[in-house]
């Protein structure tokens, strides 16, 4: 490890690595430090993408896929099953495979990963200016005119842990990776603390011997099943499954998302050998309102990079590491802080208008009793069959409220 | 004083607590959970969002017979 560098990334999941990978692509000397002593483990997640999404940002190899998923059902309290169009398909990842990959990427690319690094807090610098009793300017420095790391910005590095040991290292620009449970952003003065309520709180088991269809999704919807939430069956091939609950935290302050996930198990898997038992928290908000403060940037879980209506954030996680990346690497490039800025523009033009809207469908669909949820399946059902996309199982249910439906209609640019 | 308590042996170290506590009093490794007494409000929303049920509130001892307090009051 060199003393410095120009880019330090606390956190090396899919978030942390893509933007390592993009900024040092361009030429950055980029630091990644995690925690754990390895990277992608262990896997808190239903590990289902859709296939789109994930081309767009990475190509694709064949190891990372367990199952490719054709069909999607949805399944009302009661029981009653929608199998909606979704216009393309998904796949169930291997995880474990996947970010690692992502790290030796980042790696071929001319980043350092380090593990074992638990990063505990920022380094403020002490610019010249600072020791004599001047205050470090509230803004950012002018374009071009900034130097050294002094003036770059008010955090000079981090200090971490190493075998039980503090160490530092100094960077131009510091990354907060470092996902749902993120505390740097919080040491930069971000408010990045996730409301109870959007917190979805989540325990999952890898099952095994299970027969499943391998290219089925189905997720489970109800109050007595999970409550503000839903539950997933992923498949994952070789009659294995992630099975999964997640809950808000407000549900959650009732009963805990592990009891509602046993009691699933034990009714539609009785014969199952659990693999792994897991617990988790995504963060289902709308984005962080700061995503740069002066030179610490924030990505993926620890910016509430999450579609808030379905929980996923490997793949939108990514594409704000990649736009942070290449922010950060112009900001290097041309020695200008302010550079940055384009990072949040980006964003909130490629994704984060579209998860302000899915947060809101969100809300307006959690607050729907089990009657109404069974209702929307039913009245689905009567739609002729080429009609029945995701898009018109949500203009089924949000059609008491034309505002939302609207609204859908223009961020995403349905017809 | 302190209201949690973290039962041992049990926290898979998630995050999902770290992530709703809103005075960052939360310290997690790779394996090791511990709350900073001097920052924790007892605010209790730790508790309420462990998917495993690993954080307890330990309501504190009954000053009156009959009254007991809530989180609020022991800020
Ligand atoms: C149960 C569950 C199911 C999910 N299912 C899906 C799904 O099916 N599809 C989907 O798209 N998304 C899913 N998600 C969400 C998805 O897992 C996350 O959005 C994604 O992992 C976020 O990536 P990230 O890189 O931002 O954070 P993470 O993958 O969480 O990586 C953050 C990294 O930072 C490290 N770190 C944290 N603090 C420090 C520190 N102080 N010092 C050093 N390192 C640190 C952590 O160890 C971790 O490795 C699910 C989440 C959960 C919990
Ligand atoms: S939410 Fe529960 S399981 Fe997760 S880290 Fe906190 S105490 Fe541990
Ligand atoms: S009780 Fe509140 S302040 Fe204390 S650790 Fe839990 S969430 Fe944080």
């Amino acid at each position: 490890m060199k003393p410095r560098y120009d880019v330090i990334i606390v956190g090396a999941g899919p978030a942390g690595t893509t933007c390592a990978r993009y900024a040092a692509a361009r030429g950055a000397s980029v630091l990644v430090l995690e925690k754990d002593r390895d990277v992608g483990m262990p896997v808190r997640c239903g590990e289902a993408v859709s296939n789109r999404s994930l081309e767009s940002i990475v190509p694709i190899d064949p190891r990372w896929i367990a199952a490719t998923i054709k069909r999607f059902r949805l399944i009302s309290p009661s029981g009653h099953i929608v199998e909606p169009d979704l216009g393309g398909y998904g796949y169930v990842l291997e995880r474990r495979i996947f970010d690692y990959d992502l790290a030796r990427l980042a790696v071929e690319a001319g980043a350092e990963v380090h593990t074992k690094c638990y990063v505990d807090d920022l380094l403020r610098a002490t610019p010249a200016s600072h020791a004599e009793g001047k205050a470090i300017p509230a803004t950012d420095p002018a374009p071009g005119t900034t130097a050294d790391n002094a003036q770059d910005g008010a955090w000079k590095g981090v200090s971490y842990q190493w075998k039980g040991e503090r160490r530092t290292v100094e960077g131009r620009i510091i990354v907060a990776a470092d996902g749902v449970e993120s505390r740097v952003g919080k040491w930069a003065g971000i408010d990045t603390t996730t409301h109870m309520r959007d917190m979805e709180t989540c325990a999952q088991m890898t099952i095994s011997n299970v027969d499943l269809e391998d290219d089925a999704c189905e997720f489970y919807f109800g109050n007595d099943t999970a409550p503000m939430g839903y539950l997933w069956v992923f498949p994952k091939g070789h009659g294995m499954a992630n099975v999964g609950v997640g809950i808000s935290g407000m549900a959650s302050k009732k009963t805990a998302a592990i009891r509602y996930l046993r009691r699933f198990i034990d009714q539609r898997f009785p014969d199952a050998a659990v693999l792994t038992t897991v617990a988790g928290g995504v963060p289902c908000a709308t984005t962080v309102g700061t995503l740069v403060q002066r030179n610490v940037v924030l990505v993926g879980d620890a910016a509430h990079q999450v579609n808030p209506l379905s929980g996923g954030g490997i793949t939108s996680g990514m594409i704000g590491g990649k736009l942070a990346g290449e922010a950060i690497a112009m900001a290097i490039e041309k020695n200008d802080l302010s550079l940055l800025n384009n990072y949040p523009k980006q964003w909130r033009k490629e994704i984060g208008a579209k998860h302000d809207t899915y947060y809101r469908m969100k809300a307006a669909v959690y607050k729907f009793p089990d009657a109404t949820l069974d209702d929307i399946a039913i009245n689905v059902l009567k739609l002729r069959e080429d009609k029945r996309t995701i898009w018109g199982v949500f203009r089924t249910a949000l059609r008491h409220q034309p505002a939302l439906v609207w609204e859908m209609v223009k961020t995403f640019g349905l017809k | 004083m302190l209201l949690i308590e973290i039962k041992p042996n049990s926290c898979d170290f998630c995050g999902c607590c770290v992530g709703v506590c809103p005075e960052d009093a939360i310290e997690l490794q790779e394996a090791h959970i511990s709350i900073i007494e001097e920052r924790c409000t007892n605010c209790a929303k730790c508790v309420w969002v462990c998917p495993f049920e690993v954080l307890l509130f330990n309501k504190p001892e009954k000053r009156r017979s009959g009254a007991s307090v809530s989180p609020e009051e022991t800020r």
